[in-house]
């Protein structure tokens, strides 16, 4: 089960830990932690799916690569970070 | 109008009257998040905000309570699509209530050039899609900002089907049956950015705001990119006004709640600089549907670089009272319809729009 960890600027528009959530893509375990919360995913992806612009998310410590898609792997034990890109401001 | 709500890239402001001066209310919501506009709704009361958060997206919330609580909504959205360069809202730039015999009705324009409806208070939204299907939109282009943005919706008060927008830059759209017909309307406007056989061309115009006599829907005053118009028909055809103080060029412009004939205009040097003529910022204002302009200067600052955009220029339904706010954060009031200014603030973040209520 992946483990979903966020900044403390993130934290500001979520202030319930995600559970421990099964999935074998970024796009497939965000998809299943965030089911009940769409508002909170309209702040991490756009209408279209998409990584927003100015959030950056890691699995493992490593950037995510697939923004549009979601589809880089993820394995049970790993850990996605959320936070929030600089270029952003 | 006792309230203002001052929108700013740093929050929401709000301040009321007590005797002559205006005061601040309470500390200022979505503090550090940047309004993109605000509305109060003035069938309920009920205050909507929209941010454009830097790195989270467009957000809306409602307040039900004066601002005191707010609750987040869902945000209008695109169509769903594959296309990894599929079009997503990237700004609300104006939010109106959808008439008085609609009572929970908004419509709401964005950029990238979505109009949509919301008919329960916010919380859900539905894009308009014969607006959003037009056949000319992959012609349209951005006018600040990348893609093309609805910035005016006038919502007819003799008929709430009857709906004027203006885009930037898309011209301006007329609809008579509530959205399912559309029309691209503005005859006379000149978009003299474009090349010369193109000047006429209705879809390349850039009316930078428009805004309808409240008592008199039939008049549209529009700032556009290359001056200032005039409609007597609601929009169908425009007649250019040559001269209007120190500049035609502009972003905003105020309609007189019930005096058709007057309008007020915040003047700079056209495109190129986007600076008040000579460092002499003024607001201009006509009493004789365009004729004539007066300049107005008392009380405003002898030499600046202020830039009032598109909705930064507010009359209440008094008209005697305005409320004025620069991307230098400077805002003023004024009391005698603009023949005399004092400085709110100077202090404030950048503003983008303000507001009575």
């Amino acid at each position: 089960m992946a483990r979903i960890r966020y900044s403390a600027y993130v934290g500001k528009h979520r202030d319930t830990p995600f559970p421990e959530t099964a999935g074998a893509t970024v796009g497939a375990v965000l998809a299943a932690a965030m089911a009940d919360d769409p508002i909170f995913r309209s702040y991490i992806l756009d209408e279209q799916g998409r990584v927003r612009k100015h959030v950056t998310l890691f699995v493992d410590g490593e950037t995510v690569k697939d923004r549009l898609r979601l589809s880089d792997p993820v394995r049970p034990d790993s850990e996605i970070y959320i936070m929030q890109a600089l270029s952003g401001g | 109008m006792d309230k203002l709500r001052i929108a700013t890239r740093k929050g929401l402001f709000f301040y009321h009257r007590e005797g002559t001066r205006w005061v601040m209310s309470r500390e200022p919501a979505f503090l550090a998040e940047p309004v993109t506009y605000a509305l109060t709704d003035p069938r309920d009361g009920a205050i909507y905000v929209a941010l454009a958060h830097g790195h989270f997206g467009v957000k809306l919330h409602r307040s039900d309570d004066d601002g005191v609580t707010w609750q987040e909504l869902p945000v209008p959205a695109c169509p769903p699509s594959d296309e990894p360069d599929a079009p997503a809202v990237e700004l609300i730039w104006s939010l109106v209530p959808g008439g008085n015999d609609r009572p929970g009705t908004l419509w709401c324009g964005t950029i990238p050039g979505g109009l949509f409806v919301s008919r329960d208070k916010g919380a859900s939204w539905q894009i308009n899609e014969p607006m959003w299907n037009q056949p000319s939109r992959p012609g349209w282009f951005g006018g600040g900002y990348d893609h093309a943005g609805i910035h005016s919706i006038m919502v007819d008060p003799r008929d709430s089907d009857h709906i004027l927008i203006g885009i930037s830059c898309a011209g301006s759209w007329r609809t008579r049956d509530g959205g399912q017909n559309w029309t691209v309307v503005g005859k006379g406007m000149m978009a003299e950015y474009l090349p010369p056989e193109k000047w006429d061309d209705p879809v390349g115009q850039d009316p930078h705001l428009m805004a309808a006599a409240p008592t008199n829907p039939d008049r549209i005053w529009c700032q556009h990119h290359c001056g200032i118009y005039v409609s007597d028909d609601g929009g169908a055809t425009f007649e250019v006004i040559p001269k209007a103080g120190p500049s035609t060029f502009g972003f905003t412009v105020a309609a007189h709640p019930t005096k058709p004939d007057t309008a007020w205009f915040v003047p700079a040097i056209r495109d190129a600089y986007r600076v008040p003529v000579d460092g002499k910022f003024v607001v201009t204002r006509t009493d004789d549907g365009g004729k004539t302009f007066k300049v107005l200067n008392r009380g405003l600052p002898e030499q600046s670089w202020d830039l009032v955009y598109r909705h930064g220029l507010a009359v209440d339904d008094t008209g005697e009272r305005l409320v004025m706010g620069s991307t230098t954060g400077n805002v003023w009031t004024s009391d005698d319809g603009g023949e005399s200014w004092v400085m709110l603030s100077s202090h404030l973040p950048p503003v983008v729009q303000v507001a009575f209520a």
